[in-house]
């Protein structure tokens, strides 16, 4: 760990893992409780095709995908909050034609399939100096959400309450789909766009499994996502293995000895 | 003083008038029995009350626009609890969202006090450390009682508080509001199948879409205004009207 963390490289890719895992960590509970995973999943084939247009337009591609990220975010709660579909349904959309985009915008960014790679399954060496700087300065912007998280969890637990108790929970529902969007595209370049979504579900669900309350379960899930997260990277530059993949495995072991645990009596 | 008036309260569902210009006025302190039949849009009208359906009409609370109304004014028991089972929650945490209107990350000294006071005042404060998705309907009416009453409120707003309470449970559920109410003078506006409730109650509202009856229980449960809710009496004559049990 010492030797890797004498390469600028590892040092940004750390430092940027780490503030990201710290905004996934805490959306995360809020992903396994609100059932939103597939939303993660639409969301990271929003990126996808983002970072696919700024291939093709030849910019920085994650200067495309959170934008294009984002307001897939916002059409998606909008589509759910103004009609009778459910949520999987439009999110279905979304991502079908997030892909198609995708596979056009890459189709014409002949050449640069190569760098594709990098985003879909996450570089330690893709965090520039750049990239360090843009995620500190959303996190700060990120730093909203902390107010939000009691409103938030109380219309987790029960829509109706919050909504009796006149929070404005359907603005707070765009508000949580927007921090999604901007967490997953600022994970893309660690964890790559096939993994990412991962990032906002596996932490929350293994926290879910040793937590008794949503406030342990919050700091379980920033305390797993942070460390899978240091780990992961640490794991990538030894064995030479893709960021994203490193950090997701080690999330599935822990989730896998928290599982462990449940079996036993007491477990849970 | 009132405590409530609605005018012409209308709420429709797309095709379907759920309520059609209800109108009345509850005096401060009053104990209000609901009752109808199924689908007379007794959740409906409390939902409305509570800002949870759009209405036409006006509602006006303590004297003032429902929409300026403090919040903390309204204490709410849902009839269906629409909580996420999976929700890692102690009970003594639901009933602190009484007092904060948001999730507890951590509860201070004060409101742990409070909490555990209202859940102490329901009969319920072995429960207090309990994860809310292993109790039963029983124990979770009283919790969500508790939260209901830890904020003091003047306007208790309940949807079938006995259901899944068992008799001697409902015995001390009406024990409770009657206390709180003696000690708080709230306005209390509970739907009901218990018959022998609504007769104990200070006013009844019998509401088939419409308002059919609104007054003291012998007025209001009069046979012809039970035949109006219920289109026909039946057993109904029976419960209501001879004051005996369900």
């Amino acid at each position: 760990m010492l030797e890797a963390l004498a390469y600028p490289f590892f040092q940004r890719a750390l430092l940027a893992g780490f503030l990201v895992s710290l905004l996934s960590g805490l959306l995360s509970p809020f992903v396994v409780q609100r059932r939103l995973s597939f939303l993660g999943d639409g969301l990271a084939h929003a990126a996808f095709a983002g970072v696919a247009l700024g291939l093709f337009l030849r910019g920085e591609p994650l200067y495309f995908a959170l934008p294009f990220t984002f307001l897939v975010a916002l059409a998606i709660t909008f589509v759910r909050e103004r009609t009778e579909l459910s949520e999987d349904t439009a999110i279905g959309v979304f991502f079908a034609l997030s892909v198609a985009l995708g596979a056009v915008f890459l189709a014409k960014a002949r050449g640069y399939t190569g760098d594709a790679m990098g985003y879909l399954f996450g570089s330690l060496l893709a965090v520039g100096p750049q990239d360090l700087g843009a995620i500190a300065l959303l996190l700060l912007f990120a730093l909203l959400l902390l107010p939000l998280w009691g409103p938030l969890a109380y219309a987790t637990f029960d829509r109706e309450l919050a909504l009796a108790d006149r929070l404005p929970v359907v603005r707070h529902d765009y508000l949580l789909s927007g921090f999604l969007a901007v967490s997953l595209v600022l994970a893309v370049k660690v964890v790559g766009v096939l993994l990412v979504a991962a990032f906002l579900v596996i932490p929350g669900a293994t926290a879910r499994l040793l937590a008794r309350t949503f406030a342990g379960l919050t700091l379980w899930a920033l305390f797993l996502a942070s460390l899978s997260t240091g780990l992961g990277l640490w794991l990538s530059f030894l064995l030479d293995w893709p960021s994203g993949a490193s950090i997701v495995l080690l999330q599935a072991l822990l989730f896998g000895l928290a599982f462990t645990k449940t079996l036993f009596p007491g477990g849970n | 003083m009132l405590a409530l008036e609605v005018q012409r309260l209308s709420v429709r569902f797309g095709e379907f008038q759920a309520l059609e210009e209800v109108s009345l006025e509850v005096p401060e302190g009053a104990f209000v029995a609901i009752v109808g039949p199924n689908g007379a849009g007794k959740s409906t009208l409390l939902k409305a009350l509570l800002g949870l359906v759009p209405f036409r009409g006006e509602v006006r609370v303590h004297g003032q626009p429902l929409e300026k109304a403090d919040p903390l004014w309204f204490g709410y028991v849902p009839q269906i609890k629409t909580f996420d089972r999976t929700f890692p929650a102690l009970a003594l945490e639901l009933v602190a969202t009484g007092l904060r209107r948001r999730w507890p990350f951590r509860l201070s000294p004060r409101e742990r006090a409070q909490a555990l006071e209202a859940l102490e005042r329901v009969g319920a404060s072995a429960l207090a450390h309990r994860p809310l998705g292993r109790l039963s309907g029983g124990q979770l009416q009283r919790v969500y009682l508790a939260r209901a009453l830890v904020r003091r409120p003047r306007l208790l707003l309940l949807d079938e508080p006995a259901t899944g309470v068992d008799r001697v449970g409902e015995v001390d559920l009406y024990r409770y509001l009657e206390a709180y109410q003696a000690e708080a003078g709230a306005t209390v506006l509970m739907i009901t199948h218990d018959w022998e409730a609504a007769h104990h109650a200070s006013h009844v509202l019998v509401l088939n879409r419409k308002v059919v009856g609104f007054g003291p229980p012998e007025k209001a449960l009069s046979e012809e205004c039970l035949r109006q809710a219920f289109g026909h009496l039946g057993h109904a004559h029976d419960l209501y009207v001879g004051g005996g049990h369900a």
